[in-house]
């Protein structure tokens, strides 16, 4: 067996340093009170974890954590502690040694099992060895897109997808019901200002606006290719929206995008990953089988020149499949981002108080 | 005799779909209900999307009556590469339990909800109610351990807002609903830790594979950590003893429809899933696996059955006496399952589906009361049966058969636990047995002592009937409780074929 | 020594996992523990993305066999090493983690989004976020009536 030895290494060497920084930021998380620092220290965590992924070869997954734990988990953080409390009160220490006992028990079990997983980077380890680099092998040549991890995600594995953007919906669905009602004090009409203070900002956001949700684009299409995908995509283009929301306020943006539309295109979205998913089944293949996408007969009208490249063997099927339950993909993501945004934004801490019971 | 072998309940074109179908079309139905313009067509929606599973479900009973096992690739990717479903008799008891709940439940929601949530909502509860449903069902079906996380997740994260929006009638149904979501998140994590440590020594996620793989590697404080990640997370989700603490608030204040149905589905998925786990995927004769069995999870098992009768017993308020006595019950089933043989493994299935039953009722019938009254406390039930006689007969009969009343299907469930702990020779489970069944009449007593016994106290506000919408399906699960305690054929039949899939060898 | 270099990061999610859990278990303030749930999840990631690295790996976006991106990529790795874990001459890293942690992550945000929900809407019931006073307030209802339809 050839094993490359442990040796320290540039690559090493920023993955401890980040690492530590991890800990570090952890420990700070857990020894503050303020929570508004909390939020910004994690929000900075996440976006150490996304470079950390891009060093372990994950740039998908760094991608996604960067959009999701710096970007919307920050956002709907610090519309909760808009709409509560920014200071935590301090704990009796007594109460500490329950936790205490309990974490480090789980802490003892993991370092414990690490005693026995095989060293980092090691490729004969059996995660490794095994599916793992059946799905390089087989990828290529079943489905034909140069990205393994989109081929493993949306194909092989298309069902977890599947399942993922159930979760999404129900959690559109979830903060709806726990949010979407009620009276909404902030979209009464602004109070009237005299002069424009803003203008340089509306400025600014009309140009990059409709920029964030062309990126948005480039990112949903490219995922075949490099990192990106649908999931990506969909949080970047309610992106553009909650920006359009932040800068012309709540009002503006409910009037051209409307909850209730929202909602809709969010269940549309596991809509249309099922409907490809049924239409596979229809032309007698199993549920998400993409290469049953189209009848042969359709299939040999489709032009060789479609995709640019004929040195590849035609997987029409899984081209066209995977882009279009990435298109659901997307369309429940985005959708359910901005439900979950117009959830928190769309109360005050006025309209709490007036829902308070007495 | 009945049999499934003879059964061709759906056309052969969708049987051959049906076990990704059972999953999807409640899902479809979700989004469909979710879309829905009125209440009144996302209940019609709701109701068609799990008669729909329920068929499918029974199609399936017949496949795997003949088949023995039924595989269905998702996606035309054989494992381990792509995520198969794996559906053989305990699936299937599973899937049939869970989709016939999901139907009683939808039936029973047309006027349970409109009395407990605002109606601009009802579009939305129902499309979390069936994508509850469909991830019960992804889970009992999918032989992937990862996919059985997002499944677990798709069940899960619908059900903590469905259970805060009970704040309507009860605001302490939002700190248990977000009880139930740290602990309940916190379990599924587990997992998933548990899954990343067999996936490191197996590199595989199929759980057929994974098992033929964890035959030949034989112990390692790597799976030892696996087993013990997985068992604790999926302990959490099952409320086995002392993971229990989310529960009895969150089946206590939610809205009864939600009730209902996770009473009778939820804890058990998880039970499910553990004992494929324990059974299936680690090897029959893993050193930590009998330890884990014999002395960690029956003793867990027996304090649980003990314990949560006794707070039942003390407890005041009515829902939540039946959410310990729930508890207690998963603790009667886990019982079951540690005896390791195929006659406990039967009898603990055979509890499952009894209880799932009989904890419907209850839980409908205390709804179906609780639509003309919000009643909290026990003593607020005083006389209710003189004002509203059918809903408290059913409720009854759900008591009786919760405590083990001959001729009612409770108690042969407890026959055949002990029958199975005796051919075990576990005598100590039998007295554990005896103790909880008469802690358990103590409390069913004092509930039926107030509801029929007690006169309504002057000037109280009283009860009405339940309208028919509620009584049917009630009627009918009160009806089956009276049925399988006389011919109980059927679910025996189904509970051994479901602990032959676990313990007879089959992958 | 050795093992420390070699399972680093395994120690790291190790601790990382204990200071996500602590802080869930140990806060009373619910947003708090929200956020320690989050790290919780995050340092599963961190856990699962170390199981598929491949010393020497490049991404798993494959390359154009015989192109100058996997000649030039090739170029850095032993050869025997090569042969025996490169596909077509490119070393790659797991693709199998990548894909369940982006799952794993939708998963964690969609909680997050749901929990926090849950969160604000018990701020406007009880008037606090604070576990403890929670429950004091929680007594009051456990002595009343229940409310008539």
């Amino acid at each position: 067996m050839i094993a490359l030895p442990p040796t320290f290494d540039a690559n090493l060497a920023i993955d401890i340093a980040l690492l530590v920084m991890l800990v570090v930021l952890a420990g700070a998380i857990v020894r503050t009170r303020s929570l508004l620092a909390a939020i910004i220290l994690f929000s900075i965590y996440s976006l150490i974890s996304a470079v950390w992924f891009v060093i372990m070869d994950a740039p998908d997954v760094a991608f996604t954590e960067a959009v999701v734990g710096a970007g919307i988990s920050t956002i709907v953080l610090l519309g909760a502690i808009l709409l509560t409390r920014g200071e935590t009160e301090r704990p009796d220490w007594r109460r500490l040694i329950a936790p205490a006992l309990v974490c480090i028990t789980v802490g003892g079990i993991l370092i414990y099992a690490a005693t026995g997983l095989p060293a980092l980077g090691d490729a004969s380890s059996p995660a490794n060895a095994y599916i793992g680099r059946a799905y390089l092998e087989a990828a290529p040549k079943d489905i034909g897109l140069p990205n393994t991890v989109t081929a493993v995600l949306a194909s092989y594995r298309g069902f977890d997808t599947f399942g993922e953007t159930a979760v999404i919906f129900a959690a559109g669905v979830g903060v709806a019901l726990m949010l979407g009602f009620g009276p909404r004090a902030s979209l009464a009409p602004p109070p009237v200002v005299t002069g424009d203070h803003h203008v340089v900002l509306r400025v600014a956001a009309k140009l990059l606006i409709p920029l964030i949700a062309l990126f948005a684009l480039y990112v949903q299409f490219h995922g075949d290719l490099g990192a990106g995908g649908g999931f990506q995509a969909g949080v970047i283009m309610a992106a553009a929206i909650i920006l359009h929301a932040l800068v012309f306020g709540l009002r503006e943006t409910v009037s051209a995008v409307p909850p209730r539309v929202a909602r809709s295109v969010a269940s549309l979205g596991v809509l249309v990953y099922a409907g490809v998913g049924v239409a596979c089944m229809i032309n007698g293949g199993a549920f998400l089988d993409y290469d049953y996408l189209f009848p042969p007969e359709v299939e040999k009208q489709i032009p060789g020149w479609l995709l640019g490249d004929s040195e590849h063997a035609h997987h029409w099927g899984q081209h066209f499949g995977i882009m279009l339950i990435e298109l659901g993909v997307l369309l429940t993501v985005a959708a359910t981002m901005v439900t979950i945004f117009y959830g928190f934004a769309g109360r005050t801490i006025d309209d709490a108080r007036r829902e308070a019971k007495p | 005799m009945i049999s499934f072998e003879a059964l061709h309940a759906a056309p052969l074109a969708l049987t051959a779909h049906a076990p990704v179908l059972m999953v999807v079309g409640p899902l479809i139905a979700a989004c469909a209900a979710a879309l829905a313009p009125t209440a009144r067509t996302s209940w019609m929606i709701s109701v068609t999307g799990s008669i729909f599973a329920a068929w499918m479900a029974l199609a399936l009973l017949g496949e795997v009556a003949r088949r023995g096992a039924v595989d269905y690739y998702i996606g035309g990717f054989a494992p381990p590469l792509g995520i198969a479903f794996h559906i053989d008799g305990l699936s299937v008891f599973m899937a049939l339990l869970i989709s016939s709940a999901g139907v009683m439940a939808s039936l029973y929601s047309g006027h349970s909800l409109s009395a407990e949530v605002r109606a601009e909502k009802h579009t939305l509860v129902q499309a979390g109610f069936l994508l509850c449903q469909s991830g019960l069902l992804g889970l009992v079906s999918t032989g992937d351990a990862f996919n059985a996380f997002v499944f677990l997740e798709v069940s899960s994260i619908g059900t903590y807002a469905l259970i805060a929006i009970g704040e309507k009638r009860d605001r302490r149904a939002l700190p248990a609903a977000f009880n139930y979501l740290i602990m309940g998140t916190i379990g599924a994590t587990f997992y998933v830790v548990g899954v990343g440590f067999l996936l490191a020594a197996t590199g595989t996620l199929n759980m057929a594979d994974m098992g033929a793989r964890l035959a030949t590697l034989g112990d390692s404080s790597v799976v030892q950590a696996g087993f013990a990640f997985v068992v604790v997370g999926l302990g959490i989700k099952a409320a086995m003893f002392p993971l229990h603490g989310w529960l009895p608030g969150a089946y206590s204040y939610a809205p009864s429809l939600i009730s209902i149905f996770l009473a009778a589905t939820a804890t058990k998925a998880a039970i499910y899933l553990m004992a494929r786990f324990v059974f299936d995927v680690f090897p029959d004769g893993a050193a930590f696996g009998q330890g884990f069995i014999a002395w960690v999870l029956a003793p867990l098992a027996a304090t649980a059955a003990i314990v949560c009768s006794l707070q039942a017993v003390f407890e005041k308020e009515i829902r939540r006496m039946l959410a310990f006595s729930s508890v207690a019950q998963v603790g009667f089933i886990l019982m079951g399952l540690s005896l390791a043989t195929v006659a406990g493994a039967s009898a603990g299935l055979f509890y499952l589906g009894a209880h799932a039953l009989l904890k419907m009722t209850l839980f409908m019938a205390l709804g179906g009361l609780a639509i003309s009254m919000g009643a909290r406390r026990l003593d607020e039930l005083a006389g209710v049966a003189r004002d509203a006689p059918w809903s408290a007969t059913a409720f009854a009969i759900g008591a009786a058969s919760l405590a083990g009343v001959p001729l009612t299907l409770g108690f042969l469930a407890k026959w055949r636990l002990i029958e199975a702990a005796l051919q075990a020779g576990q005598i100590w489970i039998v007295a554990v047995l005896a103790t909880a069944s008469l802690l358990t009449l103590l409390y069913v007593g004092r509930m039926l002592e107030a509801i029929f016994f007690r006169a309504a106290p002057a000037g109280a506000p009283r009860a009405r009937e339940a309208p028919v919408g509620v009584l049917a399906p009630l009627w009918i699960l009160a009806g089956l409780n009276l049925w399988f305690g006389i011919d109980a054929s059927l679910p025996e039949k189904l509970a051994n074929a479901g602990a032959l899939a676990l313990l007879g060898g089959t992958p | 020594m050795s093992f420390i270099l070699s399972h680093f990061n395994y120690i790291a999610v190790a601790v990382l996992m204990m200071a996500g859990l602590f802080i869930v278990f140990s806060s009373g303030n619910l947003i708090k523990r929200m956020i320690g749930l989050a790290i919780f999840q995050t340092a599963t990631g961190l856990f699962y993305i170390s199981l598929g690295k491949v010393s020497g790996g490049t991404a798993p976006i494959v390359v154009e066999p015989n192109s100058p991106e996997a000649r030039e990529l090739a170029s850095r790795l032993d050869p025997a090493y090569l042969a025996q874990h490169g596909v077509d001459g490119v070393v790659y890293s797991n693709p199998l983690p990548n894909v369940l942690i982006l799952t794993a992550i939708v998963v964690g945000v969609a909680t997050l989004a749901v929990g926090l929900a849950i969160a604000v809407r018990v701020r406007e019931a009880f008037g606090s976020v604070e576990a403890d006073e929670i429950e004091v307030l929680s007594r009051v209802e456990s002595t009343q009536p229940g409310p008539r339809a």
